[in-house]
This record gives C-alpha cells, sequence and structure tokens, in this order.
C-alpha cells in the first residue's frame, strides 16, 4: 500500500513538472498549447536515447533532454507569432502528432513502436537507484518538483511575469507598452518546453523504459486538463491539477477494480471534468490569485535599504 | 523642424484609401487636435504612426529618424505612447500592474549586463532594483491620475472614466515624448470631459506633446494648440481653433453643402 502511494506521488510529480510548465505557456501567456506531451516525450526519448548509447550520466543528460525539449519549444514557438487562439491549438496538436509519428516510425533511433528497454540504472552517490527504490525516487522527483516551483514563480513575480500576463489579456497593448510580444511568446514556449523536457527525461529514468504510446494526445489533454481544474495562471493549482487528475487515474488500480472499469472511462472523465469546470468554475478549483505587487515591492525595498 | 511629422502618408484597405497622401507636423511641447466627420481615417493614421498598422506608402518622422518599419514596441520605445478609442487595459490585472507594465522596458537597472536572463540567475538583488525602479515610478503615475485609492483593484472592476485616466496612466509611464490620445472624452459626462481637460494640459505642462483624436469640439477648441481636420482620409484643414472654425471646408464636411 506504501509502495502503491509511492508510485503515486512519483506520478503526480513528473505531471507537476509537466504542467507548471505548460501554466507558463497556457495561464499566463494565455496560448493555448496541446503539445505539452511531444514536449515530455521528446525529453524521455533523449534521455533514453543517450543513456542506453552512451551510458553517460544521468545527472548529465537530464540538462540535455531539458534543452531538447526547449529547442522543439522554440521550434513550435515561431508559428505562433502568427496564430490565434483555436488556430495555435490546432498547430500544436499537429505538432504533438509528429513528434508521437516520427518516434513511432524513426525506427533506427527510437526503436519504433516497441519503445526503448534497460535504459541503464541512475548513479545516486554510488547507489544505483531502480524502478523499485521508490522512496528516493520520490524525494527526487519531489526535489525538482520544487525547484521548478521556485523557478517558475520567480519568472512570473517579476517583470517577465506580469509581460507575459499583458500578452494574455491584450497583445496589441501590451506592444503598444513596448513589450517585445514575439521575444516574449516564445520564451514562454522555451521555458514551459524546458520543463517537460524535464519531466519527460524524469520518467525515463524511474521507469527505465519508454514507449511511443505514453505520450500520445490524451497524456497532453490530461496536462491541460490539471491546469484548468486547478485554476489557469496559478501555480499552486497546477500542482493541485496534478494531484487531482493522478489519484483520478489511479483510483480504480487502488481499489482493484481496474479489471472491471474500462479504460476509455478515464478519457470520459477528463472530458467531464473540462466541460463541468468551463460551465461552473471556468477560473478553476483554486482560482487565480491577486498577487499585490505593491506589497511585494514595498517590502523588498525596505530590504533593500536596510 | 517638427518632432514629428509625415510625409505623404497613405494606407489602403483594398479599394478603400482610409489615409490618402496625408502629411502633418507635430511641434514639441503643443497640443494638436485631429478632428474629422466618422471614418475620415482619424485612427487609421495614429495606427500606422504608432506601428500597429503599416501605411501602403510614405514615411513618419520621429526627432528626424525614418520610424515608419519599425513594430509598435520600438516605437514605443523611441518614446511615443498612445491610448485607445476602445479601452485596450489588461483587464484582469490590478490598476498598480496596469501602470507597472507601461515602465516595463525602462526599468532597466544601472548595471552593465542587460541580458535579463543573467540577471534572473545572479540573484534577487538586481531584480529587486528593478522592482524598485518600476514600483518607483509607477507611484508616481498613480499619484499624478489620483488613482491610488483603486491600486489594488482589478482594472475592469474601474468606472469608465478612471480607466481611460488609467490608460493614460499607463502610457505615461512608458516615459513618451509624444502621446496620442484617441478619442479620450469619449463616453464621459462633462465634469469628466472638464477634469480631462486639466489633465491633458498638466500632461502638456510635464514637456510631453499631446495629440488627440476628439469629437468634443469644445474640448478641442479649448486646449489645442493647432487642429488638423481630415475627411475621406485627406488632410483638409489645419491651423488655429479660430481658422478651422472659419474654414469653409471644414464647416461642409461636418453640415454639409449649402444648396447656392
Amino acid at each position: 500500500m506504501t509502495d502503491f502511494l509511492m508510485v503515486l506521488f512519483i506520478y503526480i510529480g513528473i505531471y507537476s513538472i509537466a504542467s507548471l510548465g505548460l501554466n507558463l505557456i497556457v495561464g499566463y501567456t494565455g496560448l493555448l498549447s496541446l503539445c505539452q506531451a511531444a514536449f515530455v516525450a521528446i525529453g524521455a526519448y533523449t534521455t533514453a536515447i543517450i543513456m542506453t548509447s552512451t551510458g553517460l550520466s544521468f545527472w548529465w543528460v537530464l540538462p540535455v533532454a531539458g534543452i531538447t525539449a526547449s529547442l522543439s519549444g522554440l521550434l513550435i514557438g515561431i508559428p505562433t507569432l502568427r496564430l490565434k487562439g483555436d488556430y495555435l491549438a490546432i498547430a500544436t496538436l499537429g505538432f504533438g502528432e509528429i513528434v508521437k509519428n516520427l518516434i513511432i516510425n524513426w525506427d533506427s533511433v527510437t526503436k519504433g513502436p516497441m519503445g526503448i528497454n534497460g535504459i541503464p540504472a541512475v548513479n545516486l552517490f554510488g547507489i544505483k537507484l531502480t524502478i523499485l527504490d521508490k522512496l528516493p525516487w520520490m524525494l527526487i522527483i519531489w526535489g525538482f518538483v520544487f525547484i521548478t516551483y521556485y523557478l517558475v514563480r520567480r519568472i512570473v513575480r517579476s517583470r517577465i511575469g506580469r509581460a507575459l500576463e499583458a500578452i494574455r489579456e491584450d497583445e496589441i497593448a501590451a506592444s503598444s507598452m513596448g513589450i517585445n510580444t514575439a521575444k516574449y511568446k516564445i520564451g514562454a514556449f522555451i521555458t514551459g518546453s524546458f520543463f517537460a523536457g524535464i519531466a519527460g527525461g524524469l520518467y525515463a529514468a524511474y521507469t527505465q523504459a519508454v514507449a511511443p504510446n505514453t505520450f500520445d494526445f490524451m497524456m497532453s489533454v490530461m496536462i491541460l486538463c490539471m491546469i484548468v481544474l486547478g485554476g489557469l495562471g496559478r501555480n499552486i493549482a497546477a500542482v493541485a491539477g496534478a494531484v487531482i487528475i493522478v489519484l483520478a487515474e489511479f483510483t480504480p488500480r487502488l481499489l482493484g477494480i481496474s479489471n472491471i472499469i474500462p479504460p476509455q472511462l478515464n478519457q470520459i472523465l477528463f472530458g467531464l471534468i473540462l466541460v463541468m469546470m468551463m460551465i461552473y468554475r471556468p477560473q478553476g478549483l483554486i482560482g487565480r490569485k491577486k498577487i499585490n505587487y505593491a506589497a511585494i515591492v514595498k517590502k523588498e525595498i525596505l530590504n533593500l535599504e536596510k | 523642424m517638427p518632432l514629428l511629422y509625415t510625409e505623404n502618408l497613405r494606407r489602403e484597405f483594398g479599394g478603400v484609401i482610409a489615409v490618402s497622401d496625408v502629411s502633418i507636423e507635430i511641434h514639441k511641447g503643443s497640443i494638436t487636435g485631429l478632428i474629422g466627420p466618422n471614418g475620415a481615417g482619424k485612427t487609421t493614421l495614429f495606427n500606422t504612426i504608432t506601428g500597429l498598422d503599416y501605411p501602403t506608402n510614405g514615411y513618419v518622422f520621429f526627432k528626424g529618424e525614418d520610424i515608419t518599419p519599425l513594430p509598435a514596441y520600438k516605437i514605443t520605445r523611441s518614446g511615443i505612447a498612445r491610448t485607445f478609442q476602445n479601452i485596450r487595459l489588461f483587464k484582469e490585472l490590478t490598476v498598480f500592474e496596469n501602470i507597472m507594465i507601461g515602465r516595463h522596458f525602462r526599468a532597466n537597472h544601472p548595471f552593465i549586463i542587460k541580458n535579463r536572463l543573467i540577471n534572473f540567475i545572479l540573484g534577487r538583488i538586481l531584480v529587486k532594483r528593478e522592482e524598485r525602479d518600476i514600483y518607483e515610478n509607477s507611484i508616481k503615475w498613480l499619484n499624478f491620475f489620483k488613482l491610488g485609492e483603486y491600486r489594488d483593484e482589478y482594472a475592469k472592476n474601474l468606472p469608465y472614466g478612471k480607466q481611460r485616466e488609467l490608460e493614460i496612466a499607463r502610457a505615461l509611464a512608458t516615459e513618451p515624448e509624444v502621446i496620442f490620445l484617441d478619442e479620450p472624452a469619449a463616453g464621459m459626462n462633462p465634469r469628466e470631459t472638464a477634469e480631462l481637460m486639466t489633465t491633458i494640459k498638466r500632461i502638456r505642462d510635464l514637456g510631453i506633446t499631446v495629440v488627440l483624436i476628439e469629437h468634443d469640439m469644445k474640448l478641442v477648441m479649448n486646449i489645442c494648440d493647432r487642429i488638423i481636420v481630415l475627411n475621406y482620409g485627406r488632410k483638409i484643414a489645419e491651423g488655429t481653433p479660430e481658422e478651422v472654425r472659419n474654414n469653409r471646408e471644414v464647416i461642409e464636411a461636418y453640415l454639409g453643402k449649402s444648396d447656392e
């Protein structure tokens, strides 16, 4: 039972990192992106390929996974300069499918539909961590969740975050305030996909295997569901959303009724959640918090002058 | 030399000529009014000057430099701010945050490292200095417009007149040399309009050049040093309020031709 709970928390942690990243893109900058799973996939496959082929330490590979994902974020970020709203969502949807198909068909590198198995165990201070070492994995992943949370918080509470929110509220007004909207929109994609890449890297290293079907459109929807459920544009809500959605997905297994309930039920559930939230609580369960910059800055000015 | 001038500025939308070879001059420290019947091309002229729209032909010069091809954000950075006819505030942000965004690009702390990413990694001290600069300047404009009591209110919850003021405050926070006001008095009651008149004069007294589109003739005639009249995209008259008021073409544009 405790083992199962730890697995649960490992998955919640991985999803939290990805949803915190997506929140930066969708929640703060207002760009509807449906390809977060593709970034996770790129991070996971980068980790898997480099670790199996070169035997490089995971701790070197993880940043590479993040950077690879953010480069692909740059790639999808460029069309966002011309696309808005629904059209952008469709473009990102297409990008997600391209990545998935690329993984399935590029046999020589990704081993196609079979996926990559036997990723070497991660070495932490001389101890090899396999999928069975749940407690250390849980601690490592939640360590990353806290780092991600802190970084995202720092971003959104600076003038960068205000610029992103200005773009979400009114792009034309933002550009006439001297904000280079193109730079910030691409920046949001790069940063958000970086965190997704990190989440993917952690996933690959923990499960020691990756398969293309994990990173399908449903995963993107799941991550989107998390931030919508928690509340767009609020970091703690992204984590809370991850907790609820992962719990919802794993509850049948937890209760031992996963044989009776068809797996499609999850998809119905997510769809239902999204629709219900839009109707009854569009601001999310937690909602957006009004950040009192005046008070924050005042406090910090006093600190500076001390 | 005028602070800002256009040369044969032209903007066509398909077959419609919204702005037809308009050359105007804006002099430093003046209040210039831009008037004309609905659809005369006033807002299009504003948009082409401030970079939200590109002219089909012609040039815009600001401080002697050609700013025609620049994107909107660069034009704002060069010292031209604007407000919008249909208020474009950041509705889900507070009044204070709205003004802070206006200060966004000016807040470069006195360190050599211009790369924000490096500063971000370097730590909080630099960010704090940046934020202090933004804070102090935003407070200045908040007080200039006496919006203090609304500081932490969402912009969308403000009364209409205050929203217009906030939009001007936000534009002024970019520290412009010229501010373009697109119908600042639209929808205001007479008392609010009178207040706006004083505000515009106060802005001028700060050394900021004002250009405004307005339909309220009392306001235009009272505060403008010069008036430019557009009709069907063409500049039909230009001069002091007195001259424009007695111009035959202007009267015809507004009231129609007499039968004689």
